[in-house]
């Protein structure tokens, strides 16, 4: 049964080649790709000794963003649902932990499950709704939430602190350990990113991957293979939003301040611009997405003072030109013809 | 009953606004299926052309003629220019791209002319019109009219005239139309031209009202959204519609729910649009589009 199911998603997206990213990897890990995974790791363990603090407060920030863009990339690259809304629950995420921590003096390690957690419920709830809704207006309808948002926190300022936002401080290592706030945050973010990308991974590559895909390609088709599309739809809205959820939590601890003009429209389109920089429909996308959004703004500062946005915008449009499937469609892309090459002049 | 008139009266001014914005997004979305962001900075765009034109000494008429001519052409070299290599990628791609219009036009434009807050003049005269005790100001009613001829123009346009019915047949089936002779590109590009020249004359109205700036258009652009959302993607008349109605329903909230007073207007008036179109999915008056599968 799940064969077949699999097998109508590649004639789905065989059917629609270029339209969409193909089907989620499917692929056995192989020993030097676990290698190389590994490599990757501790190149990343060993930064943190490596850099100064605001440097290693940007990585810490890029962590924070891939695991929001894995979230959306749940929801928009896999499920085909658009969201311009994310920012909203980047937001619920990062109050959740600062009142919690402010106002009810929780230890922060708890605020972040339950940033994902009450995440997950209202994009639950959310999704159920959107449902009726799909393209175009369903992009409408999350961007409404990411208006809405900074306004309604603004609104309950008894908790919220009203446009003043809420200041924390930065934790400091725990048990002991020898490591600066920076370091530990930086540390701390890289657990949580890997935690929730092997999950994102696990989630994906199976059945329940299958099943947004072909959702995603062919809703009816899908639905005829047994697929409860409504259900699954609306569940893939909320783990997206859980995982955002996450990330925003995490934000507040980095950062240690929140308000309420931070989450406006600008970031959810900024994580939209991230998922689509970094490729739709890809687990390594959301990182080069995290490092576009984090990194490219200052480039384009450096690069002329006077109009650093036009210098983005650029950016931008040439990205999408050269590689209109994302970084990651392009290395995948790179990576077949590499090795179609090699294999045309090997010897039978 | 007299604020009542009088909030509807301001409601319907704002609303022919985010109308006539709405309307180039729908102009857009018809003819290429793309939902252009950058549609308010390049309305921002045009304006302050008209207004380092009339700067130079130009009459106003004259300026706006000029701004019109030019804001059609950039429109139609856009599409031909920076949206022509994506047209084949995925949708979300050339989102992306409008995006990158946006913050391009968006930083030049205050690197041009500075984020100052310039005045920008009013074409009609000044003295407010009364009628019983509401007061309707002349430049709102101004701006209402001009909408509603740029929309009587489009749909004469699209209804009787052999390329506009080209057009409509492009963007409907584009296969079958290049079958019969008709260069769809071109086609597509004349939207983008029509939608630039609507969006230059929602600028040169919105000015007088909310001054020119770089940043002018982020907030009318979300309004025009929720209007094109309401009236319908699919619907020219029904945008416009929307946008006064956005305008009103949100003049009014403010004005009678104490709670909401004047912070919560835009989540109100967002809300109701999610309403209807749990209602109507594709809107008031849209139509929904069937596919065949």
């Amino acid at each position: 049964m799940n064969s077949e199911i699999s097998e109508t998603v590649e004639a789905a997206s065989a059917g629609e080649v270029a339209a969409r990213v193909s089907a989620p990897p499917r692929v056995t890990p192989r020993a030097w790709e676990v290698a190389g995974l590994l490599a990757l790791i501790a190149g990343a363990c060993l930064l943190p000794f490596e850099l100064s603090g605001f440097r290693l407060f940007q990585f810490t920030q890029v962590f924070v963003y891939a695991i929001a863009l894995l979230g959306l990339n749940i929801l928009t690259g896999y499920n085909g649902q658009i969201s311009l809304g994310h920012g909203a629950f980047y937001g619920i995420g990062a109050y959740t932990a600062a009142i919690m921590i402010d106002r009810w003096g929780v230890p922060y390690g708890w605020t972040v499950p339950v940033a994902g957690v009450l995440c997950l419920v209202v994009g639950f709830l959310f999704g159920l709704p959107a449902l009726r809704l799909e393209g175009l207006y369903l992009a409408l309808a999350t961007f409404a939430l990411a208006l809405s948002v900074p306004q309604i926190l603004k609104h309950f300022d008894g908790w919220t602190g009203g446009s003043q936002g809420i200041v924390l401080s930065r934790p400091a290592a725990p048990l002991g350990l020898p490591l600066t706030a920076d370091q530990w945050l930086y540390f701390l973010s890289l657990g949580v990113l890997l935690v929730l990308f092997m999950l994102g991974w696990n989630l994906l590559r199976g059945r329940t991957g299958r099943a947004l895909v072909a959702i995603r390609d062919n809703p009816i088709a899908a639905e005829a293979m047994g697929v409860n599309a409504a259900l699954y739809k609306s569940l893939a809205f909320g783990v997206s939003a859980a995982y955002t959820g996450v990330a925003g939590a995490l934000s507040a601890l980095a950062i240690a301040f929140v308000a309420p003009d931070t989450f406006n429209v600008f970031l959810s389109i900024t994580f939209l611009v991230g998922i689509v920089i970094g490729g739709l429909a890809s687990i390594s996308g959301p990182i080069f997405g995290a490092l576009f959004i984090q990194f490219v703004p200052n480039y384009a500062q450096d690069i002329s003072k006077a109009a650093p946005w036009a210098i983005y915008g650029i950016f931008l449009i040439v990205f999408m030109y050269v590689m209109p499937y994302g970084v990651s469609g392009f290395l995948r892309l790179a990576w077949r013809r590499l090795t179609r090459a090699t294999a045309g002049t090997r010897p039978k | 009953m007299e604020i009542f008139l009088q909030q509807v009266v301001s409601g319907l001014a704002t609303g022919g606004i985010y109308g006539s914005l709405a309307l180039s997004l729908v102009m857009i979305y018809q003819a290429t299926d793309v939902v252009n962001f950058a549609q308010g900075e390049m309305a921002m765009f045009s304006t302050y052309l008209a207004w380092s034109l009339m700067n130079h000494g130009l009459s106003y008429w004259l300026a706006f003629a000029l701004t019109v001519t030019v804001a059609f052409v950039g429109g139609l070299a856009i599409q031909r220019l920076i949206m022509r290599p994506v047209e084949n990628a995925p949708i979300l791609t050339i989102v992306i791209v409008t995006l990158g219009l946006l913050v391009i036009f968006n930083s030049v434009a205050g690197w041009i002319y500075s984020y100052i807050i310039q005045p920008f003049p009013s074409p009609f005269p000044t003295t407010a019109i009364r009628v019983g005790s509401v007061v309707f100001g002349p430049h709102d009613l101004g701006a209402i009219g001009v909408t509603l001829v740029l929309l009587i123009l489009l749909y004469a346009f699209f209804r009787f005239t052999s390329l506009g019915l080209a057009m409509r047949a492009a963007a409907q089936n584009p296969a079958s139309s290049r079958l019969v002779g008709i260069r769809v590109g071109w086609m597509l590009a004349l939207g983008w031209g029509l939608a630039a020249l609507v969006g230059a004359v929602a600028g040169m109205m919105v000015a007088p009202v909310i001054f020119l700036e770089p940043n002018m258009m982020s907030g009318i652009l979300i309004y025009a959204f929720a209007s094109a959302t309401l009236g319908g993607f699919t619907s020219p008349g029904g945008a416009v519609l929307g946008g006064f109605l956005v305008g009103v329903i949100e003049n009014l909230a403010g004005t009678y729910i104490s709670f909401i007073g004047t912070d919560l207007k835009l989540t109100v008036a967002l809300v109701l649009i999610i309403l209807v179109l749990l209602v109507k999915p594709s809107g008031l008056f849209g139509r929904a589009v069937v596919r065949r599968v």
